[in-house]
């Protein structure tokens, strides 16, 4: 269990993150909603240990975060950011080996075990047939699958996805969420998932996390968090709500 | 003999250092010439010249420092909120180049006629003063200099897709950064110190090696020391016949080559 208490994260002196606490089970999903500003990826980034708490503690598996070394966390702890664009001719392949840096030695290439992660993870993402492909080639969605193909690759116990759906089409969109609750339900994995589609937040997670102005406004359920009392205040928006016929889940439906 | 063994490790060095900055600085388009690093170790060289100048072994030291300090400046100056982008870093690059070649001219106006000439061409780059000593020295720098950003070369795979990235992925981004730097200030200023400024050979070699056999860097740090070795011997042979009896310098040979191809991948990137 990846746990922040009470942390207040500060970046370059504004306080972007106050008295925060949330718990990400093992083998759940959780969901972190907010509008934009309200800290969702300082808070993922204070998750991985890349931005350092003023206040508070990050527990994780008992140990504290900040005790534990880059390699370490990086061995547990894997992320799925937006995509950095490359000026260098990288495979597709290549792009998603790199997921698995920490697994080999300094001067070591890459083993039979580290191929097969990232053929797995290619094809679980429907990518198979990129392997060759060069990154700079892809479109924005293509990209955004292979850096989510690179974080399956590192086979962490923990995956933080930021936005991961934010240039994907309709049956991409439910492949991403398929998959990385295929991966909690049956390996244990425990995934924090920033996204603004609240349809995907209620199919896909067990809990979720609604952040305003650097604080956490609600969480729980989203059967218990998507209402309309909190999402007014978190988002200045009405919405309808009402059941999804297909699922029985919460659906949102915006009123402009 | 010296003449030739020296222009191996100089290519080798430069080469090396070359595709080290380019992957560490996300940027195909740095090279220690255009970087200001060449120019920082040889002003730092004449320093070592003038102060000490009975001790030859003192000028790969001072090329060193002065190597190290150029790219920090050029470094700090590119840095932006956002990052480092392209256009920042080779304005840098050019800004403190300028500046160090006019300390440099002003350093030479203190020499007289014949040392003027053998420094002119020195600056350029230039072989013909090859020496076993200069040779060790640089044979030395050019082995531990390769094995230092060799080692790190699995990171760089990383840190040349994005640094943030690369901490993501557990990847110790300034321990990487300080090697990367250190070996290539020392690549540069051994380099330098021996044989003057020959530019483009890191932004030539590890180009063409990536668009033969991609970037893994764990390939192309180690084939750009044997490539940049062959491209400076042969830049060099070309600088002694073409003219012959009179010579050329070779980072004039090598500007030639690398000058239009500069201009093509700004171009395209």
């Amino acid at each position: 269990m990846l746990a922040a208490e009470n942390i207040d994260v500060e970046l370059s002196g504004r306080s972007v993150l106050r008295s925060v606490s949330c718990r990400l089970k093992n083998g759940e999903i959780t969901a972190v909603l907010g509008a934009n500003g309200a800290g969702k990826t300082t808070l993922l980034r204070a998750l991985n240990g890349t931005i350092s708490v003023s206040n508070g503690e990050i527990n994780f598996d008992g140990r504290l975060l900040k005790d534990m070394s880059r390699r370490e966390i990086a061995r547990r702890i894997a992320v799925v950011a937006q995509e950095n664009e490359t000026k260098f001719p990288v495979t597709v392949f290549e792009y998603v080996l790199s997921g698995r840096f920490v697994r080999g030695g300094p001067f070591g290439w890459e083993t039979a075990d580290d191929n097969a992660a990232a053929n797995t993870a290619l094809a679980d993402c429907n990518l198979a047939d990129y392997s060759a492909r060069m990154m700079n080639e892809l479109s924005g969605g293509e990209r955004q699958r292979v850096v989510l193909a690179r974080a399956l690759a590192a086979e962490t116990d923990v995956l933080l996805l930021d936005e991961p759906t934010a240039n994907l089409d309709l049956a991409h969109q439910a492949l991403m969420f398929t998959l990385v609750r295929k991966r909690c339900r049956e390996r244990g994995m425990t995934a924090a998932v920033i996204t603004h589609d609240l349809n995907l937040a209620s199919e896909f997670a067990d809990k979720v996390l609604l952040l305003r102005d650097g604080s956490i406004y609600a969480d729980g359920t989203p059967q218990k968090i998507l209402t309309s009392e909190n999402i007014f205040p978190v988002f200045g928006m009405n919405v309808l709500l009402d059941e999804n016929p297909a699922s029985g889940k919460v659906r949102v439906t915006t009123v402009f | 003999m010296p003449r030739v063994f020296l222009g191996a490790c100089v290519g080798a060095s430069l080469a090396v250092a070359g595709a080290g900055l380019q992957a560490l600085l996300r940027n195909p388009l740095a090279e220690p010439y255009l970087l200001g690093v060449s120019n920082g170790a040889a002003l730092g060289t004449m320093l070592g010249f003038v102060v000490l100048g009975q001790y030859a072994f003192v000028r790969p030291i001072f090329a060193f420092a002065g190597a190290g300090l150029a790219s920090a400046v050029v470094f700090q100056m590119a840095k932006s909120r956002s990052g480092m982008n392209v256009e920042r870093l080779i304005l840098s690059g050019v800004i403190v180049t300028t500046f160090l070649s006019s300390i440099i001219v002003l350093f030479t106006t203190l020499l007289d006629a014949a040392r003027l000439r053998s420094f002119t061409f020195w600056l350029l780059g230039d072989l013909s003063q090859a020496t076993y000593q200069g040779f060790y020295i640089t044979l030395i720098a050019s082995i531990v200099g390769t094995a230092a950003i060799a080692s790190q070369a699995r990171a760089l795979n990383l840190m040349m897709i994005g640094e943030r990235d690369a901490a993501d992925f557990g990847v110790e981004v300034s321990r990487v950064r300080l090697i990367v730097f250190a070996a290539a200030s020392g690549l540069v200023g051994t380099a330098v110190a021996a044989s003057g400024s020959v530019g483009y050979v890191g932004l030539i070699v590890p180009h063409l090696l990536r668009l033969s056999i991609g970037s893994d860097n764990r390939l192309i740090v180690p084939l750009s020391a044997i490539a940049g070795a062959i491209f400076v011997v042969l830049a060099d042979t070309v600088a002694r016949t073409a003219i012959s009896p009179r010579e050329l310098p070779v980072g004039a040979i090598t500007a030639l080559i690398g000058a239009p191809m500069f201009i093509y991948l700004l171009r395209k990137s």
